[in-house]
């Protein structure tokens, strides 16, 4: 998508893609929030990004002033987008995530009860289950890449599981899905490509699930109805196609995050393993400091805020991330405080979009964590310059080389 | 010591359950509320300030007698 020249200033030009920042964006917010709280650029089709706590919340509340409709951080122009007929046919609408009223709430009530608490620890001994397998493989090497023989799999089998899509071609999902959100951020061709095999792959489930229903999530949203009206066929592909999505790349990436953090931070790693009653509360501090996810809104009325006028038209980045680290809404906010008392981090947003996934997140990060302490209490980093970032809409490590004392 | 939650405001966070297990449930939608009306016994009033203190949409609230 041609050159990507350095940046020389953040407030007008920042660079979500930018190297340094993808591997560690906070001296820019905290620079961003000082100087420009509302920082503007025109790289990768523009966009505008809010750094502070307050801004957040209020925008995340601006509905449908700031709509839904297109939640990428990059998305391509009107006039560049040619005519895909497969995606014609499905539309790229992920409900209830790309929806605004009155769609939104109906919508979102179809898919809240399958992740209540109650819902989500059913899945739990699954989830334990699995981390306890993933660790045989490797524990006795003594080293492994915790991001790819560990994190990984632990969100896209277990959603795999919930929504009841073969957990053996999970590695080929999380290839889609980081076609989608990773290389697919800026190779729009690239995406598009992974959408239309999502897309499909779901059509083909829903169809068969239409004529042979089962006891499963797919079966169970083909049979709910809204005002007396059946969900419509391609409502439930985005819906699936979004549960796929956006359960894996974020959940991978916080679980990676916080391994990272106890590799490299050998007093918190052991004050977790002598105080296990910490796990809750440490798991909120690790959401805030390394909360993965910034969404996006697209402008449809004229806003006036901060001194900036957003257009209809412009794309604002929901900076969830950089709000968590904000001085003005967290004590010592840039120090990671494992029991942290008063902890309103918003890394899984604000207002009517908050993530209707958050339980099933925070049990699977709660299940690898303690597993992993329990299998694993010391371990470090091999070699910090074999980290690898993924950027854009979701943040994360994906390559995590481990070393630890091996068993045998 | 009293506490009521704002159903209009909560958004299904649950960090009010997580904390409070003895104070708050939440229904098949996440909407949290305040169990046995509201009313905190002192050893649980602790539980009751963090569930306050954590909650992103600031829907709970300490209600005055």
């Amino acid at each position: 998508m041609g050159t990507n020249p350095p940046v020389n200033d953040w407030s007008s030009d920042y660079d979500i893609f930018d190297e340094d920042y993808v591997r560690d964006p906070s001296p820019v917010w905290e620079e961003l929030r000082t100087k420009c709280p509302i920082a503007h650029t025109e790289r990768w089709g523009g966009s505008w990004m809010p750094t502070k706590y307050a801004d957040l919340q209020a925008f995340a509340r601006m509905v449908p002033a700031l709509s839904s409709k297109n939640v990428l951080v990059v998305s391509q122009k009107r006039e560049e987008i040619e005519f895909d007929p497969v995606l014609a046919e499905y539309g790229a609408a992920v409900p209830p995530i790309t929806s605004d009223p009155p769609e939104h709430v109906p919508m979102r009530r179809l898919l809240l009860p399958l992740f209540t608490p109650k819902a989500t620890e059913a899945h739990r001994p699954f989830t334990e289950a699995l981390c306890h397998k993933l660790i045989d493989r490797f524990i006795d090497n003594g080293a492994c890449d915790a991001a790819l023989d560990y994190a990984v799999h632990i969100p896209a089998k277990t959603i795999a599981h919930v929504i009841g899509v073969d957990e053996e071609r999970t590695d080929e999902f999380v290839g889609w899905i980081r076609g989608v959100l990773e290389e697919g951020n800026t190779d729009l061709e690239k995406r598009n490509k992974y959408n239309r095999i999502l897309r499909q792959f779901f059509g083909e489930l829903v169809d068969e699930r239409k004529v042979e229903p089962q006891d499963d999530l797919i079966s169970h949203l083909l049979a709910q109805e809204i005002n007396g009206q059946p969900v419509a066929r391609k409502a439930v592909i985005g819906m699936c196609n979004l549960l796929l999505v956006a359960g894996i790349d974020t959940t991978w990436s916080s679980i990676g995050s916080a391994l990272l953090h106890f590799a490299i931070h050998p007093d918190h790693r052991r004050r977790l393993t002598r105080e296990p009653d910490l796990f809750p509360l440490a798991i909120e501090e690790m959401l805030r400091v390394y909360a993965p996810v910034t969404m996006a809104r697209q402008v449809t009325e004229e806003v006036h805020t901060g001194g900036v006028t957003f257009k209809p038209g412009d794309k604002i980045l929901m900076n969830f991330p950089a709000a968590n680290l904000d001085p003005e809404a967290f004590e010592d906010a840039d120090k990671v405080i494992l029991d942290r008392e008063k902890n309103r981090h918003i890394a899984f947003g604000i207002g009517p979009h908050r993530c209707a996934g958050s339980n099933l997140a925070r049990m699977e990060m709660d299940v690898a964590l303690r597993v992993w302490f329990e299998r694993i209490p010391e371990f470090e980093l091999m070699d910090p310059d074999a980290v690898t970032w993924a950027g854009g809409q979701v943040r994360g490590p994906r390559n995590l080389p481990f070393r630890f004392p091996s068993p045998a | 010591m009293r506490v009521k939650v704002d159903p209009d405001k909560c958004e299904g966070h649950n960090r009010c359950c997580a904390l409070a297990p003895e104070l708050f449930d939440v229904d098949d939608y996440g909407t949290a509320t305040a169990l046995n009306d509201g009313i905190v016994p002192a050893e649980l009033e602790e539980k009751a300030k963090l569930a306050v203190q954590n909650c992103p949409e600031y829907a709970i609230e300490f209600v005055n007698e």
